[in-house]
């Protein structure tokens, strides 16, 4: 009795956040060059209603988001990706 | 002193294959005349647009990657905008990292050519070799 007393038990178990270190994949994978014309790729850094994510969530360098928000802009003109839209993914 | 630039743009989908083929022709011509020396070109062919422009969904996407002067760029965007055809367009001056993403590019797509023809090719040959069988 004593000893099923000691394991405290829980209904909902916690949950032990183990943040993972976010990094930037441009640095990461030696990416020096954000092509404008891969629209696939730049849906990566878009939410579902097109607007560019914050470095906060992607992880991305200053450098590169920079860069990423050009080469976005860029392919918004040439309409290869919606300025404004609902249900992008 | 020439620069590197690329530029893509999107001819309306009313357009004959003839006409496309002439509109780029004519930007061509544009680029050649003034000095400019073609690098690469692409031909996308008809796409969806993101977003209806000009009341159109659908345009003809064309890729030019060339060497030309600073300024015989403004004779070229002139140009583009002069031409009803021409729904959008984009002129970006190419990097060090620009230019050797964009040759990779090329390789990519050269090696992608060559490898649909060696595709093409085998089969031709098995064909001959049959016809050869026969004679055989």
């Amino acid at each position: 009795m004593a000893e099923q007393q000691g394991e405290i038990r829980f209904l909902t178990p916690p949950t032990v956040e183990v943040k993972q270190k976010k990094y930037c994949r441009f640095k990461k994978n030696g990416i020096k060059y954000i092509d404008y014309k891969d629209p696939e790729f730049l849906k990566k850094f878009l939410n579902e209603q097109g607007k560019i994510l914050p470095r906060r969530i992607t992880g991305t360098s200053l450098k590169f988001q920079r860069k990423l928000s050009v080469a976005i802009k860029r392919a918004r003109h040439l309409a290869l990706l919606p300025y404004v839209t609902d249900l992008l993914k | 002193m020439l620069n590197n630039y690329e530029a893509v743009f999107i001819m309306t989908p009313v357009l004959s294959e003839q006409q496309t083929k002439e509109t780029v022709d004519k930007m061509k011509s544009v680029l050649t005349d003034g000095g400019a020396e073609i690098v690469h070109e692409e031909n996308w062919g008809l796409k969806k647009l993101a977003y209806p422009v000009q009341h159109k969904n659908t345009g003809y996407y064309y890729l030019l990657q060339f060497k030309a002067d600073p300024a015989l760029i403004l004779k070229f965007e002139v140009a583009m905008k002069r031409d009803e055809k021409v729904l959008r367009w984009l002129t970006v001056s190419l990097d060090k990292h620009a230019l050797e993403y964009a040759e990779r590019r090329i390789a990519k797509r050269n090696g992608q050519q060559a490898a649909a023809q060696e595709a093409a090719e085998p089969a031709q040959e098995t064909a001959v070799e049959t016809v050869e069988n026969k004679e055989a």
